[in-house]
């Protein structure tokens, strides 16, 4: 390689390497490393475990975990379910400019902040909120209905979040396959249900994914959608983590809570890709 | 001794998208294990035919009977054709013998019996033991074999080939016309093959049907096709042909004088067509039908003759062609005969050509 060509490589990748080390690898060395910091007395410390032991043996901060993950996976399998029929018929089933203005349909509420998005959830399910007025004047409901803090306000929300993380892969998989192997799939003697299980499905594995994995981590990190939208009972990991830093002020654990966020979730991405035959190179190339 | 219900049927099939007619009142029938082609320029409707009787379009008017039964009401995966798709469609998420198995399966055929039968078909093809190797590792020729099985596994009445040699290069299609006569006398099934490559269509062929703007302009053998043109389009078309406008100077019953409007007399014949004097004409000549001679008096027995100079020499083998510029300009090809007398012929040597009347195919000109 020629010097010129050499400093126009290291030029371009000047930003990308500024990046990963400042803004990811450093902060997490140094999250490691106060997570691995003990305090046993004032302004006393020692390196040890004793912070990861808290968490595995405090059933409420492993319940939490459970908790969040079993959520965020159902709120992956619920986005996949109302994302996969969307993204086919923007893929396969509309043309020209229709296409474009649905895809745009799924892009431009992203275009606002997720802050001012969960704000018109709450508009819509509160007590004094649109649909609850709308079951009292048809009569459906006798008095106010409050739809917010709980559960299921906090799947819809993280559910819309989502959304066009799923969508976006999606499409692009469904658009590359050829309409041609589904009319061969017909041709043959097959009906929609087996098409779909076994020609579109398994040609969008990659999309889905890939979609999957971005929509799990998010609602695993989300600290917006459960914050606001729901209940006492709903509590999120990434609260836990807010709350040993900013309200108990024990960074120490607040940094081993992050630091087994970051293990346990990559954990379950290794566990599902390896279940579903597929790889990281694969499913983001 | 009755005669056996054709294959395939269709009846006044046409097809309209919007103002525009695809196909226009197309009436034809295919004779149960025959190899039947429409042979078109590309948009010529071709293709709608073939996806109205896979079942993929839904005709405007018309009948689709396969053994005599009409399929207008069955769904495409229902109906007793198959069809191989232009760039084969494989299923790139299966293996070779799950791509052939898949229809057996949705026939709900036992996994020992698909097994069976997808050896069967492999054997068949030339390919035996492929069965667990993945689409793309195939080669071109062999995917196309393995879309043809994979069709074939379901026994359809009617087997429809969607110009399925358009991807390959020329060396392995020239194979493969070859090769899908061979299967397609093997399976002894009707085969119902569109191209807009006449050789394709020419070689492999029992009935061709020339189609332009939805309609089919001339049905007959390659043969008729080729030598007994009825309409100018078929003539044009099919093979290569010098061709001259005119207008009609003299006729008697079919064979006529047409003076060309570069200023040439020729004699043309045409067979089972009424032109009379004055009409406008289209005169086509095959390049192998005009005769190349240095001295004008062996052409002396030739009713039309015409004196030029050889513009270029193509050469190409068994089928090269020398070039002349006639006086008016214009260029006529003629097929250099490969006895050698001609083979030290050089650019712009004096050179005349002649040729009978009776072959000049000569139409009305249906535009000015």
């Amino acid at each position: 390689m020629r010097a010129g060509q050499k400093l126009g490589l290291i030029l371009l990748l000047t930003p990308l390497l500024l990046w990963l080390s400042l803004l990811i690898i450093i902060p997490h060395i140094d999250l490691f490393l106060l997570s691995l910091r003990e305090r046993v007395g004032v302004r006393q410390y020692e390196t040890g475990l004793a912070n990861y032991r808290t968490i595995l043996t405090e059933p409420l901060y492993m319940v939490t975990f459970a908790r969040t993950a079993m959520m965020s996976v159902l709120a992956t399998i619920l986005t996949l379910l109302i994302a996969f029929p969307v993204s086919y018929y923007i893929a396969k089933l509309v043309r020209g400019r229709a296409r474009s203005v649905l895809f745009l349909m799924c892009l431009v509420p992203f275009w606002v902040s997720e802050l001012v998005r969960t704000f018109g959830w709450m508009i819509l399910l509160r007590e004094s909120g649109v649909i609850s007025g709308l079951l009292q004047w048809t009569g459906l409901a006798a008095g106010p209905v409050e739809m917010l803090y709980n559960d299921a306000a906090m799947m819809v929300g993280l559910v819309y979040t989502s959304m066009l993380f799923m969508v976006v892969p999606l499409v692009t998989t469904l658009d590359s396959l050829d309409d041609a192997v589904i009319e061969a799939g017909y041709d043959l003697g097959g009906s929609g249900p087996s098409i779909l299980r076994e020609i579109v499905i398994p040609h969008a594995m990659p999309g889905i994914v890939s979609g999957s994995i971005v929509v799990f981590m998010l609602s695993l990190g989300n600290y917006l959608t459960p914050t606001m939208l729901g209940g006492k009972d709903s509590l999120w990991f990434t609260q836990m983590i807010y709350s040993q830093f900013i309200v108990r002020f024990n960074w120490e654990l607040g940094a081993a809570f992050g630091f087994m966020l970051l293990i346990l979730s990559s954990l379950i991405v290794w566990a599902v890709l390896r279940l579903t035959g597929q790889t990281l190179e694969k499913t983001m190339g | 001794m009755t005669t056996p219900l054709p294959d395939l049927d269709c009846d006044a099939l046409t097809k309209r998208f919007g103002a525009s007619t695809a196909v226009d009142h197309v009436s034809f029938s295919v004779r149960a294990g025959s190899f039947f082609s429409i042979l078109g320029p590309s948009g010529c409707g071709k293709t709608t035919i073939m996806r109205m009787i896979a079942g993929f379009l839904e005709p405007s008017s018309g009948d689709i009977r396969i053994k005599g039964r009409s399929v207008l009401d069955v769904p495409p995966n229902k109906r007793p054709v198959n069809m191989v798709f232009q760039h084969l469609a494989l299923f790139p998420m299966m293996n070779i013998a799950d791509n052939i198995g898949y229809g057996l399966r949705r026939k709900g055929m036992t996994k020992p019996a698909i097994a069976r039968k997808v050896d069967e078909a492999l054997e068949r093809i030339g390919l035996p033991g492929i069965g667990a190797r993945r689409v793309d590792e195939l080669s071109g020729g062999q995917k196309q074999r393995v879309a043809i099985a994979r069709c074939m596994v379901l026994e359809p009445d009617v087997l429809l080939l969607d110009e399925p040699l358009g991807a390959l290069d020329l060396k392995l299609r020239e194979h493969m016309k070859v090769e899908l006569k061979a299967l397609q006398t093997a399976f002894d099934t009707t085969f119902v093959y569109i191209t807009h490559d006449q050789s394709e269509a020419l070689v492999m062929s029992d009935t061709i049907a020339v189609m332009n703007a939805g309609r089919f302009e001339q049905m007959g053998t390659a043969r008729d096709l080729y030598y007994r043109p009825q309409t100018a389009f078929v003539a044009g078309f099919v093979g290569d042909a010098n061709r001259w406008q005119g207008r009609v100077a003299r006729a008697e019953g079919e064979a006529l004088e047409i003076k060309t409007d570069t200023g040439l007399m020729l004699r043309a014949a045409s067979p089972g067509r009424k032109l009379t004097v004055g009409d406008r004409a289209e005169v086509f000549v095959r390049p192998e039908a005009i005769r190349l001679a240095e001295d004008a008096a062996e052409l002396a027995h030739f009713d039309t003759r015409i004196s030029g100079h050889v513009a270029t020499i193509l050469f190409n083998g068994a089928a090269s062609r020398v070039i002349v510029t006639d006086p008016s300009g214009a260029d006529i090809g003629v097929t250099l005969p490969q006895s050698g007398e001609f083979a030290h012929l050089t650019r712009g040597a004096p050179i005349h050509v002649g040729w009978s009347g009776d072959q000049g195919n000569a139409f009305v000109m249906t535009r000015p």
